[in-house]
């Protein structure tokens, strides 16, 4: 990155995201939502009459903080993955961007911005209907909205990282199959982590980021405070930084040619 | 005395093994219309590329209105307007959102842009499609809304990489009017074309490049004098008239079916070559800048 690369412009590349994405919310804004709403049904009531508690907990109230955490994931991922490789490849927007005082790398940071507020948007609908069926605690499963902020920044650079490496949309397939996919059962999301063997732990501890999310997710819906939630947030705050600026580089390598 | 508008001084372009521009010197003075032709891979999209200071340049030097793309490409980029080969449009907005969204990157406040976007839809006779969301408009309208959305900023410099490839004779008339007017009011004007005549009739000045070279610069009147001279007289390729050619000691190209003489004094070697070689076909044109390009960088096909 050079110097005074990166200024608030980048709030306009954000701007025209939001401008279209509320033209046309109807069918963007309410799949996510009702994604979420079967996972609700079919774990929290249907498979939870059989497992009925976990750690004493009500299992509908042991996946709903997953739940959203999955919902934070998956709004910024798969904005900065496909819908950004549209824009990127299909639509060429990033290019009649770069013609603008606008730099490259405030189109990134625009983009990946952009992502986390379809996790935060996403998370805003949510929880009302969470607090309605009683499933989450009040008033610390406001701090959500922060951690969809943070989750989706991190996930949309994520997301970001595999739209610069993928040659075609359709190899977008592969992380989201071969990563995303084993991410969403295996970060103590359906079932406790501390129910596997302790290398298992360690290592999703160590590199899944949903992992963290669903810890402090749920720490704070629950709400069972603790001070492992600070760990989490150090680690997601750490990671967030280091893979945006390893987005911008891999993105600047494919665009600036 | 001021800065010329682009300047550019061994300017050399290089991706991995491949040399796109090679060493090219060139200045562009203020309200001028500077034209670049050559065929498909010459090195024309890479050097306005440089200009408009979205591809590194990997040598030499190129400066914008006295400033250098390497130090200075954000203000730059806020002076010159860009129209790519390729529609980058917003397909899921509106002719007038495709420019009031676009002005906010140049900072430009929303008053300020509603009324340049009222002006240029009218300009570019874009009123009716105000409000359609651009997916349904034409190829032309298309175009032209691109080159409305790149003179939002009021540009000094307008850059065009083949504004009307692809049209038909109508949409290419209207645009190059709307040009011309562009050109009056006194901005500089930057574009790459493979319509001849077209370059040849709007631009003050042009370099034909092949191979990432500028193989002449000038103006379209002092090229073809200097390359071509006046006339063309074209004739059949048949074996007899070959030999009389040859035996008059004429110059001659062969372009399939058709002899090519070039000359400055047709007249006179009409009546030789009547008398002497009685072709069955035989006519005299003037030169064009399509007869310097063919034979500046020939005639086999580029993929």
């Amino acid at each position: 990155m050079t110097p005074g690369s990166v200024s608030w412009r980048f709030r306009h590349v954000w701007g025209r995201n939001l401008h279209i994405f509320l033209r046309t919310w109807k069918v963007s804004f309410l799949p996510p939502i009702f994604d979420s709403l079967f996972f609700l049904i079919a774990l929290g009531y249907g498979l939870g009459q059989f497992v009925q508690e976990i750690g004493g907990v009500d299992y509908a109230r042991f996946v709903a903080p997953a739940i959203v955490a999955i919902g934070i994931m998956n709004g910024a991922y798969y904005e900065t993955t496909y819908g950004s490789f549209v824009r990127m490849y299909y639509q060429k927007t990033f290019d009649a961007l770069v013609a603008t005082p606008v730099t490259i790398e405030e189109v990134i940071v625009g983009e990946i911005l952009w992502g986390a507020t379809k996790s935060v948007i996403y998370t805003v609908l949510i929880l009302p209907i969470l607090i309605l069926l009683g499933l989450v605690s009040l008033p610390s499963s406001l701090l959500l909205l922060p951690l969809a902020l943070v989750g989706g920044l991190l996930f949309g650079a994520i997301g970001l990282c595999f739209t610069a490496w993928t040659p075609s949309i359709d190899t977008l397939n592969y992380p989201s199959f071969l990563i995303i996919t084993p991410m969403m059962v295996l970060s103590g999301t359906f079932f406790p982590l501390e129910s596997l063997p302790l290398p298992v732990q360690y290592v999703a501890y160590g590199l899944l980021p949903l992992a963290h999310i669903v810890s402090i997710a749920r720490g704070l819906t629950l709400p069972a405070l603790a001070p492992f939630m600070l760990a989490s947030a150090a680690w997601l705050l750490v990671a967030t930084g280091l893979v945006m600026l390893l987005a911008i580089r891999l993105m600047k390598r494919r665009l600036v040619v | 005395m001021a800065a010329p508008a682009i300047l550019a001084e061994g300017l050399l372009k290089r991706y991995d093994d491949l040399v796109a521009v090679d060493r090219c010197s060139f200045v562009v003075e203020e309200g001028e219309v500077f034209g670049f032709l050559g065929p498909n891979g010459a090195g024309k999209t890479s050097i306005m590329r440089m200009i408009a200071c979205v591809s590194p340049t990997t040598g030499g030097r190129l400066e914008v209105f006295g400033m250098s793309v390497d130090d200075r490409p954000r203000e730059i980029k806020a002076l010159i307007g860009v129209v790519s080969q390729e529609n980058n449009l917003d397909p899921d907005l509106t002719v007038y959102e495709n420019l009031t969204v676009f002005a906010r990157f140049f900072e430009i406040d929303r008053a300020e842009a509603a009324r340049r976007a009222g002006e240029l839809i009218g300009f570019f006779g874009l009123d009716e499609k105000r409000d359609t969301v651009i997916e349904s408009l034409s190829g032309g309208m298309k175009r032209r809304l691109t080159i409305a959305r790149a003179l939002i900023n009021r540009p000094r410099l307008v850059i065009l990489d083949e504004p009307t490839t692809g049209l038909d004779p109508q949409a290419r008339a209207l645009i190059w009017e709307r040009l011309r007017s562009l050109r009056s009011a006194g901005s500089t004007i930057l574009l790459s074309t493979h319509y001849l005549e077209e370059a040849e009739r709007f631009c003050d000045r042009l370099v034909i490049m092949d191979g990432g070279r500028i193989l002449v610069e000038g103006s379209p009147a002092e090229i073809v004098a200097a390359r071509m001279g006046r006339a063309v007289i074209e004739t059949v390729d048949d074996p007899a008239v070959i030999d009389c050619l040859e035996r008059e000691g004429v110059v001659f190209e062969r372009f399939g079916d058709l002899v090519h003489i070039t000359t400055d004094a047709p007249d006179a070697l009409v009546q030789r070559l009547v008398a002497a070689c009685n072709p069955s076909r035989l006519s005299v044109r003037n030169a064009t800048l399509e007869d310097v390009f063919l034979r500046l960088t020939g005639r086999g096909l580029r993929e």
